[in-house]
């Protein structure tokens, strides 16, 4: 009974829970989720980006779509076209109100013929359930039931090839297939968050020890590292991966019309298949801000190491660096004048740069164009030079190949 | 006492409506009377010690609305009061499961996951789009009514200021609220849920203080009017007051004395003296006068217009307006002083169950069959109880290991069949308690004490009129400017110099302290 009183824990915890030593535990979906496993990120971070982190991702929320109308639900509900996604295809997608303003984002993963499967960051059952009236097409919620391994870095692929009955060299980018570990059966997804070569794995929750122990054994030689969701925070900024709640509000939770974003302002048009026949959810207001194009967009900042020197320097002190990324909101300026905000902001580790998303007013969100930053510099608010940049900040010619 | 005393404003009534308005008249430099009838203070927000070491938030139990402003303007903090968090909401089952709404929204999404994954998701939206409607109603309510009817300018400014307003509202939020406004809790919540326990413990707010059931149209208002707390967003009115409501009316009071207010108890007044279509003062049952430029009721709409004035001083229409004002009352309270906590089958031991609200809710149709009863005149046999348990909240409730626990009981006519009596005051008792020993076996051994409040008591006690708990239910056709009659809903009466502040009057009851508030506001334009 007591458990109730208390967050959800993961498949996985009885060995994430043994070594998050520094007891750095976040909130995330209604779970409790490893912040990091060490007080600092640096190990955690560096296992993205050079050898192979093992992130629990389970409480990512998961629904399984089928029927044959499982299809058409899902070609309704977002504005990718579905009839295009082969089996064994995953899609990333954002899906929108009637005003064409973003609900959620997340993966769409073809299975079977008729069968699929949604991630998404918040609860979205009544909303499938709501357009799926009049469907032959049935929806079941598996969070608890599927439990989610996220394979990060550069040597993903030798650690899978090592514990997996068959080899994943097949599986392109964005693609899945089946698998085994350690007797049980695995799909795996050439997917994540983190823009580097990696792999999300799903499985039966009552699978989830074994896996992770063989994982772990297997992946040793290649420096197989726990990683919690901090450092992939750090790595999902510097692929210009956006979140919900930090950097986009879902229009069902905003008080206010300014709030709301649309997927063209944040950078999804190449997810708008407007070409696609029939009606999806949000279209017309989709059409009508594609012909005028977006009022804002989320685009990459780089902040001027030199002007941080100098507004730090200006006091007597080295640039102060956060360790880890920074969710609130700083003011963008343009010739004085405030023309939007950085949402997510963090250091580089692997650009050695100071780097942010931010969303700017048009026409300012053009790249090149030289805008300034809000720091805080001894309890001072300072503007420090910085450059639009496009997205990603970090894309190694490995996460595709 | 000779007739001769004088002052600025006499407040009759000295519960915290009343002792609002005096408050902010003398600190608008005003000399102030409040007079009450009873011997303490408080009106139906008191705190009493009913056995001895015990003490029973006897009518109002929890505070819901009261406005942060009028928390600030008085100073209240600074005169004791506190208001604690009543954390969550527990509706035990028979089947000796239960429904928890916990204070941390994803423990309370888990809980209803467990019934129910679509509702799960469903409740979350669903409080989201009842804040947004509150937010979009709030500042309706924060207005002094317009009268559509009249066309002076004042009346002209607020329904321009409201069409402006209403103009900035979406169609999709015009049509939410135009459906908020006619629907039944039990339709709006069919709309929204499929488990039984979780709509009948929501419907539950939609029909407090009301003589309606959760299928009656214009309950899913009262619905809405539970969630404008909320929209104040970290300032978290929904709560407990230290000491009881009565620590919330010590606290005014306090607060009143030190701003010059003079506060006369066991001070019944008998009328309004009127001179020449002008209040100048009042008298009291003993006959003792005291004069003024202004007077207020802080009493129900019945004694305000038909019994405190001269019905001939009154235009016939309002008069027959106030006479068929619905203030049926439709709700009791049992009281309890226990020697240990009740053991809940559904959640054993002491645990985070006593420190929130515990409600027998266990689907719309248990209350609506509770007020088919009530319809014709009887107690429920299976009453709505909405329990708290204020020593859990406040040790200063109970002696050391005892506890004290409110019951909030509907439906309990006014009106019962055969009258309201001893034994009928103790069948009801009985019934409560019977009803509760079902979730709770151990109750009937843990009494000390028991005090069963009829609406009959109610009206005899706090001086309600009818018992109701709001001074008039929260109907639509009892709301905004037709509250507490048409033309007369801007704290105004016929008779010059006489005002009406109290639950009675907009925006309504719930320990808001609104109507005080603007009553006073209103009383100084008219003093310019």
């Amino acid at each position: 009974m007591s458990d109730l009183y208390q967050l959800k824990r993961t498949p996985f915890h009885e060995r994430t829970s043994a070594l998050c030593l520094p007891q750095n535990w976040r909130r995330w979906a209604g779970h409790i989720a490893v912040g990091s496993y060490d007080l600092t990120l640096e190990r955690e971070y560096w296992a993205i980006r050079n050898h192979a982190a093992l992130i629990d991702v389970s409480p990512l929320m998961k629904y399984r779509i089928e029927g044959p109308d499982a299809m058409r639900l899902l070609d309704k509900l977002t504005p990718r076209n579905i009839a295009k996604l082969a089996i064994g295809q995953v899609y990333y997608t954002g899906w929108c109100d009637d005003e064409g303003k973003l609900l959620d984002d997340g993966t769409i993963t073809r299975l079977a013929e008729q069968a699929y499967r949604l991630t998404s960051a918040e609860p979205s059952l009544r909303w499938l359930h709501m357009n799926a009236v009049g469907m032959d097409v049935r929806i079941t919620e598996h969070t608890d039931q599927v439990a989610a391994l996220s394979l990060q870095g550069p040597k993903s692929r030798q650690v899978l090839n090592r514990v997996c009955d068959s080899p994943v060299d097949g599986i392109r980018f964005f693609r899945m297939a089946e698998n085994t570990i350690a007797g049980r059966a695995v799909t795996i997804s050439r997917t994540g968050y983190t823009g580097d070569l990696g792999y999300e794995i799903w499985l039966d929750a009552a699978d989830a020890l074994p896996v992770w122990d063989a994982l772990i054994a297997g992946g040793n030689d290649y420096g197989i590292t726990p990683c919690g969701i901090l450092a992939m925070d750090i790595a999902r900024v510097e692929a210009g991966l956006f979140m919900l709640d930090v950097d986009y509000t879902a229009a069902t939770h905003a008080w206010i019309e300014a709030q709301k974003s649309s997927p063209y302002e944040m950078g999804l048009g190449w997810a708008m298949a407007l070409d696609k026949p029939g009606f999806f959810v949000g279209r017309s207001a989709l059409e009508r801000e594609a012909a005028e194009g977006p009022r804002w967009k989320m685009v990459g900042v780089e902040v001027d190491w030199e002007s941080l020197e100098q507004a730090f320097g200006a006091v007597g002190l080295p640039p102060q660096i956060p360790s880890m990324t920074v969710r609130a909101s700083l003011p963008a300026f343009r010739h004085g004048k405030q023309v939007g905000y950085a949402s997510s902001s963090t250091w580089s580790p692997v650009l050695k740069k100071y780097i942010a998303l931010v969303h700017l007013e048009r026409p300012h969100y053009e790249a090149g164009t030289r805008i300034e930053l809000e720091v805080t510099v001894q309890h001072q608010r300072c503007r420090a030079s910085a450059t639009v940049v496009n997205l990603p900040f970090y894309d190694p010619e490995w996460k595709r190949a | 006492m000779s007739s001769s005393s004088r002052y600025d404003a006499i407040i009759i009534g000295g519960g915290h409506n009343g002792l609002i308005a005096a408050a902010y008249l003398a600190r608008a430099g005003k000399k102030t009377l409040v007079l009450e009838r009873r011997e303490i203070v408080g009106g139906a927000a008191v705190t009493e010690e009913i056995f001895p070491g015990y003490r029973f938030t006897e009518f109002s139990y929890v505070v819901s609305l009261l406005r942060p402003e009028i928390i600030r303007d008085l100073e209240l903090p600074k005169h004791g009061l506190k208001i604690l968090p009543l954390p969550s909401t527990v509706t035990p089952l028979q089947e000796g499961d239960y429904l928890a709404s916990w204070e941390d929204h994803d423990l309370t999404r888990r809980e209803l996951y467990r019934h129910s994954p679509r509702d799960a998701e469903a409740a979350d939206e669903y409080s989201r789009v009842m804040a947004r409607a509150a937010k979009a109603i709030k500042p309706i309510i924060s207005l002094v009514p317009p009268d559509p009817a009249s066309l002076s300018w004042r009346d002209l400014r607020g329904l321009l200021k409201l069409g402006q307003y209403g103009a900035s509202l979406s169609p999709t939020e015009i049509c939410r609220i135009a459906k908020l406004l006619t629907q039944s809790a039990a339709d709006l919540l069919d709309e929204w849920f499929e488990f039984d326990p979780l709509k009948g413990t929501k419907s539950a707010s939609g029909i407090i203080g009301t003589f309606l059931g959760p299928r009656s149209p214009g309950t899913a208002y009262v619905l809405l009017h539970h969630y404008m707390g909320e929209i104040d967003g970290a300032f978290r009115a929904w709560g407990f007051a230290k000491n009881g409501t009565g620590g919330v009316s010590a606290a005014i009071a306090s607060s009143a004395r030190a701003l010059g207010v003079e506060i006369k108890t066991s001070a019944p007044v008998s009328k309004v003296i009127v001179k020449g279509g002008r209040a100048t003062g009042v008298a009291l049952e003993n006959g003792d006068e005291f004069h003024a430029s202004v007077v207020m009721s802080a009493a129900d709409p019945k004694r305000t217009f038909l019994q405190f004035v001269e019905r001939q001083q009154l235009p016939g229409d309002l008069v027959t307006a106030v006479e068929s004002f619905r203030v049926r009352g439709s709700s009791g309270k049992v009281n309890i002083a226990l020697s240990e906590l009740p053991d809940f089958t559904c959640l054993p031991g002491e645990g985070p169950i006593h420190r929130g609200a515990i409600s027998i809710s266990p689907s719309i149709d248990y209350i609506e069959r509770a007020y088919d009863q009530a319809k014709y005149g009887q107690v429920s046999s299976e009453p709505y109880i909405d329990m708290v348990i204020p020593s859990m909240i406040d040790r200063d409730m109970a002696p050391p290991g005892h506890h004290v626990m409110s019951c909030f009981v509907q439906y309990a006519p006014y009106d019962r069949e055969g009258g309201w009596d001893d034994a009928a005051r103790e069948a009801f008792g009985e019934t409560v308690v019977s009803t509760i020993e079902r979730y709770a076996p151990n109750i009937r051994r843990a009494i000390v004490g028991k005090q069963v409040i009829t609406p009959k008591d109610i009206e005899r006690i706090a001086g309600i009129t009818g018992g109701n708990i709001f001074h008039g239910e929260l109907l639509l056709h009892q709301l905004f400017f037709l509250r507490p009659a048409p033309q007369w809903a801007d704290f105004r009466t016929p008779v010059k110099g006489y005002y009406f502040g109290a639950s009675g009057a907009h925006p309504g009851g719930g320990v808001m302290g609104a109507a005080g508030k603007l009553a006073a506001q209103e009383i100084l334009k008219d003093w310019k």
